[in-house]
């Protein structure tokens, strides 16, 4: 079904909920002001399901402070609304004038998880094309980089799931690592319902409370827990020898750490009982059909990418990878968190999980777009990096926002936006006023969800069309025509930027021929044909149209020899322990009602209803000993700076634990207290532990 | 520079050895271990005992090229004004630093018959120290002798295979060191429903291949002996080259012996009159030497910690005083809280705690794994104890079970926020089956899962008879 209309009958367009990774599929009718929803009955992985932000989806389209005209801050400091000349002209003329000065890399992007793959993809090209420059990367950073670094060492290859979500109906056991599917994508339990789920999470999330089996280990010890249910399975005699013998590598050297992680140990280090751990590796080595996922609680650490690969193993050693009816998998967060890691965007990489570091990869891309390879720049800087480089020596001077918040949703955000406001050019291009288009020189109208076209990934790696329904408003572009407009003023022939979506997809299905995550057989006529999709999906060389690739490794993995590597990797603290001065682990996440940086969610009242502020979950006891209230304003200090939150008392979460939820903005940010601390291998900021002490607000030690 | 070198092979020597190499120790380090294998898991040997584990994984992993590492060679003196170590096999290895990490033997008895000269033990016996001990078993039943921690374990540990199993220990009760005499009846019921038979407050008077004779006389049959009687620290070196040595190399906050280019760690040192450690406080020790050997002086301070004797399936923990009683001022007593103890016999949990300043002090969780668990870290950490002590013993989550009932104000459905009023009033305006509560209200649209619950409303709302609008209904 397209967005067409049909005589007699009301007009509806068959698209996807803008927001999780999980892409419900929805049809949408009525006009603007009065546009509805509904889910769509028949896509497997909805099922006719919706959670309460895809209900309200349609209000994001009316929010009463839509940016409908530029905005450019005048010398007055203030911003005001200027024509859209005006202000790519403006922000051409000073693009060339920094690079003029200060060299290519003065100028950087930074794009979003949320972005369409075509975005995503003439993001990566216009960065590296039209502005020359190494300095871009994504805030998918702070979500998928450490299951994608992991799952590329381990498989050689990263698909969130690489199985269908259906998949997952018929298991009989699911260890689910730090992901609480019941609040950030809550369809997903409809294809759980008949497995025994195992739940790792310090929090007795619901998903904990529907679970089987919930292991609550202390925040930042999720890596000793993996390693101890691996030194189980070997000890219960669980271990799938032949599989391991015949399809991976590197067993030997991985069991060489996990023999230090007995399962007391793993109990002193982590808090979960050796018993449970014991129960844990039995449901899953005994299971027929067992899968083990992991999500941000497991991953967003200085260690996430290690916690992952000990996962991994663990999977590996129990015969789950690459056999249909179980398997290992990340559940992948933005909506296009899995499209858009693939598309460009990221510092490292080029079209199609192409390498910036591999000549070939350069070769190929760089003949698609008709450029010199050599002119191609390298590697940039990752997100937090980027972002902490703002302004600074050698930093860049010019920053280009697309799709991106990181005023709420980066780590450290008050350096961050210190680092913002440093810029001699900071340019947002969004559809609502965010706090970080507040900060902007220039702010560009864009479209939104139900009024492009596009496609996205979901987290079963599966290419969907996202549909317009609406034209957008006027005085609105698409990003497609801001990339266009600014690259034109930027000396770029006007045909190197396409502006119709499906002329840019048709590129990057070029650019990612012959790729790892090949779309060249994907057509936007296929998808609206209605097949479902899942890349690797080449181009057929004979004509016939490749089905696509719904479960991967089903024979080999991704790897020169075929084989699945085991990662050796070893448990080590969080960049910051819990100490005298700041006694409890501070750790974030999400709840059901926001998305994300909240943009979007914290404009539709049902939602605000339900979630109206940033909270700091704690336990009873932890509350009396910290002087604190039920529904008291308490500050959840750390070395790096302070949230102001309403204290919720409960006991779903730990006495030694404090949760906030990251959507909110102001002084009730997070990631305030958040710091700085990455992961080696994914750059990946550690959101998920600090060292924090609660106080009443004001009362500071 | 020439150098570290260590004596000994064990998991102390590995941990410092790696640690010196990942610090960017700049000159060489050797490490010179008696046994014929590189350093391995001693913690793991019950899992081999057990048959969980093949002896061929119990190896730590390889040290970095950079380290020399001798296997099978042993030190026979230490020259400490040559600054050199003489081996068995003729070597003399010079060195800047000395570490002693030589470890501990196994305490035996004085039973008659059981060495048949100095350090060598008769057939048929031999402790639970190396890997070469869990070789297998001769025919015929073992005897355990101690009922400490190793001899619990390992005797559950044959147990669980099927091996007769004797255990013959002199004090009344089991762990005597760390438990009371209820606490210790719980071990005891465990390993007697495997089928070992205790022989409490009894000695072995006389051994003889094949048999053990008991104090009172009684003959148990032995096809092998194994010693879990202790252990003594390995300091014949330390005492031969002069260093001071009382039950181990005495060393102090640095791990240094008198000699400041001597060190000493792990289960041969004694640090602030503690000698002995567990696997994971010789790391400590390796890791805080490494940094002091790198130039980054760090004293050892001892962390709390727990003795979790590994029984899989069953699951105990000791919490050892945290340091001394401190009197009180006035009227001399100390400082305790209190004490809180459970005892549950049938149900096999017993629990006893200390409490100061609001924190574990010391005691002992035994049967309850979860109590286990949360004690553990509580202890460790120095954390205060739960408001609820009794649902920390007991292990008891008090917060997952509801009563049953519906308040209005709770929200049934999280996915759309809809509570149990939304749709009892959906309900007062027809909406009176799942699916036009769906429609009405979104409710069970989500993930789904309270589906169940909406559909025991509609039939609770049918039963009571009850249709009156809910709104307007009453004054």
């Amino acid at each position: 079904m397209s967005g067409e209309g049909r005589p007699g009958r009301q007009r509806e367009s068959t698209t996807h909920c803008p927001y999780c990774a999980l892409q419900c599929s929805t049809v949408l009718s009525g006009e603007r002001g009065g546009v509805a929803v509904r889910p769509s009955a028949d896509f497997p992985v909805n099922r006719g399901g919706l959670c309460q932000k895809g209900w309200t989806a349609p209000s994001v389209l009316a929010v009463p402070d839509r940016l409908l005209t530029p905005l450019v801050r005048g010398a007055d400091g203030v911003l005001a609304p200027a024509g859209w000349d005006e202000a790519l002209d403006l922000v051409a003329g000073r693009l060339r004038e920094l690079r003029a000065r200060h060299g290519a890399d003065a100028v950087a992007v930074f794009g979003g998880g949320g972005l369409t793959n075509e975005k995503a993809y003439a993001l990566g090209k216009f960065a590296r094309v039209a502005l020359g420059t190494s300095q871009i990367d994504y805030n998918g950073r702070f979500c998928m980089s450490s299951a994608a670094a992991a799952t590329t060492a381990a498989f050689g290859l990263d698909r969130g799931l690489p199985f269908p979500v259906t998949d997952l109906d018929g298991a009989d056991v699911i260890l689910l690592a730090g992901a609480n599917p019941a609040e950030t994508m809550p369809p997903l339990l409809r294809h759980l319902e008949d497995a025994d789920l195992v739940v790792v999470d310090p929090r007795r999330t619901r998903t904990a409370e529907r679970a089987a089996l919930h292991l609550s280990p202390a925040p930042g010890t999720d890596l000793a827990l993996a390693l101890g249910l691996l030194h189980l399975a070997v000890t219960e005699g669980l271990v799938d020898k032949e599989y391991v013998d015949a399809r991976t590598t590197g067993f030997d050297a991985a069991w060489e750490t996990c023999a230090a992680w007995w399962p007391e140990r793993v109990e002193e280090v982590t808090g979960v009982p050796a018993d449970d751990l014991r129960t844990a590796v039995r449901l899953l080595g005994g299971a027929r059909r067992a899968y083990v996922l992991t999500g941000r609680g497991a991953e967003q650490h200085s260690k996430g990418s290690d916690t992952v690969a000990a996962f991994v193993n663990l999977a590996l050693a129990l015969g789950l990878p690459g056999r249909e009816g179980s398997g290992f998998g990340t559940l992948t967060g933005q909506g296009n968190g899995q499209g858009g890691r693939e598309m460009g965007q990221k510092a490292d990489q080029l079209p199609g999980y192409r390498s910036l570091a591999d000549p070939a990869d350069r070769a190929h891309v760089a003949a698609v777009w008709g450029v010199d390879a050599r002119a191609l720049p390298g590697p940039g800087r990752s997100a937090y990096e980027l972002l902490d480089a703002l302004g600074g020596d050698g930093g860049p001077r010019a920053l280009m926002v697309f799709g991106s918040n990181p005023v709420v949703s980066a780590p450290r955000a008050a350096h961050v936006t210190e680092r913002l406001k440093a810029l001699d050019l900071l340019v947002v291009a969004d559809f609502v006023p965010s706090e970080t288009a507040a900060l902007a020189d220039v702010v560009l109208p864009v479209a939104q969800w139900a009024e492009e076209e596009g496609t996205l990934t979901s987290l079963e790696g599966r290419v969907l069309r996202r549909r317009a329904h609406l034209t957008p408003p006027p005085g609105v572009r698409t990003d497609l025509e801001v990339l266009h407009a600014l690259a034109v003023r930027l000396g770029q022939d006007a045909g190197r930027f396409p502006v119709r979506p499906r002329e840019v997809f048709d590129e990057l299905r070029r650019a990612s021929a012959g790729a790892r995550a090949d779309y060249s057989g994907v057509s936007y006529a296929r998808l609206d044909a209605g097949e479902a999709l899942y890349w690797p999906c080449p181009a057929g060389g004979d004509g016939a149209a490749h089905p696509g690739t719904p479960r991967l490794f089903l024979d080999r993995f991704a790897h020169p020899d075929g084989r699945a590597r085991f990662a050796s990797v070893d448990h080590r603290p969080s960049a910051r322990e819990p100490d005298e001065t700041f006694p409890l682990y501070g750790t974030t996440g999400r709840v059901l009602a926001q998305y994300q940086s909240g943009a979007q969610t914290r404009r539709v009242p049902e939602l605000v209803e339900a979630a109206p502020e940033t909270v700091v979950e704690m336990h009873p006891d932890t509350a009396r000993r910290f002087g604190l209230a039920d529904g008291q304003t308490a500050e959840v200090g750390s070395v790096h700076g302070a949230t102001l939150a309403r204290v919720r008392l409960t006991r779903t979460v730990r006495p030694d634990t404090v949760f906030v939820p990251f959507h909110f903005p102001g002084a009730g940010r997070a990631n305030l207290f958040t710091g700085d601390a990455l992961d080696p291998r994914s750059r990946m900021p550690e959101f998920k532990v600090s060292a924090v002490r609660v106080t009443p607000a004001g009362e500071r030690p | 520079m020439t150098g570290v070198v260590i004596v000994g092979g064990g998991p102390a020597a590995h941990r410092l050895a790696a640690r010196l190499v990942g610090y960017g120790h700049p000159g060489g380090v050797t490490v010179v271990g008696a046994e014929p294998r590189p350093a391995y898991h001693r913690a793991l040997l019950g899992s081999v005992l057990d048959g969980t584990l093949d002896a061929g994984r119990l190896a730590l992993p390889a040290l970095p090229a950079e380290v020399r590492q001798l296997t099978g060679v042993r030190v026979t003196a230490v020259d400490r004004a040559r600054r050199t170590v003489r081996t068995g096999d003729g070597r003399a290895l010079p060195y800047d630093v000395l570490v002693l990490a030589t470890g501990a033997r196994p305490r035996v008895p004085p039973v008659p018959g059981l060495e048949t000269g100095p350090g060598r033990l008769a057939e048929g016996v031999r402790a639970v120290r190396t890997a070469a001990d869990c070789r297998p078993l001769s025919e015929g039943p073992v005897v355990v002798l101690g009922g400490g921690i190793r001899g619990v374990e390992t005797a559950w540990a044959l147990s669980g295979t099927g091996q007769e199993v004797a255990l013959v220990h002199p004090a009344g009760h089991l762990m005597e060191r760390h438990l009371d005499a209820a606490g210790a009846a719980v071990p005891a019921a465990w390993l007697a429903g495997r089928g070992v038979t205790l022989h409490l407050g009894r000695r072995a008077a006389e051994y003889t291949p094949g048999k053990v004779v008991l104090d009172d006389g009684q003959v148990l049959a032995a096809g092998t002996v194994l010693l879990c009687t202790g252990t003594v620290a390995e300091t014949a070196l330390a005492r031969a080259s002069g260093l001071d040595v009382r039950e181990g190399v005495v060393v102090d906050a640095l791990l240094r012996t008198g000699d400041p280019r001597v060190h000493a760690i792990g289960d041969c040192a004694e640090h602030a009159g503690a000698v002995g450690t567990t696997v994971l406080q010789a790391w400590e020790q390796a890791e805080a030497l490494a940094l002091t050997l790198t130039g980054r002086q760090r004293p050892y301070a001892p962390g709390r910690r727990v003795l979790r004797p590994r029984t899989p399936g069953k699951d105990m923990v000791v919490l050892p005083p945290a340091g001394p009683a401190r009197p009180d001022n006035t009227d001399g007593t100390d400082d305790i809280d209190g004490t809180v103890s459970l005892l549950d016999r049938a149900g096999g949990r017993h629990a006893r705690l200390v409490l100061r300043d609001g924190r574990l002090h010391e005691g002992a969780v035994i049967g309850s794994p979860s109590a286990v668990a949360a004690v553990s870290r509580l202890y460790a950490r120095d954390e205060p104890v739960p408001a609820d002590l009794l649902a920390l013993l007991t292990g008891a989550d008090g917060a997952y079970a509801g009563d049953g009932t519906l308040p209005d104000e709770a929200v049934v459905c999280h996915c759309n926020n809809v509570t149990g009023k939304a749709l009892k009033d959906a309900w007062h305006r027809g909406a009176h089956d799942e699916a036009a509560l769906a429609r009405a209200t979104r409710a069970t649209t989500g993930c789904g899962g309270c589906a169940s619950v909406v559909r025991r409303l509609c039939t609770t709302l049918a039963d009571d008879g009850d249709d009156t609008p809910a709104e307007g209904a009453t004054p």
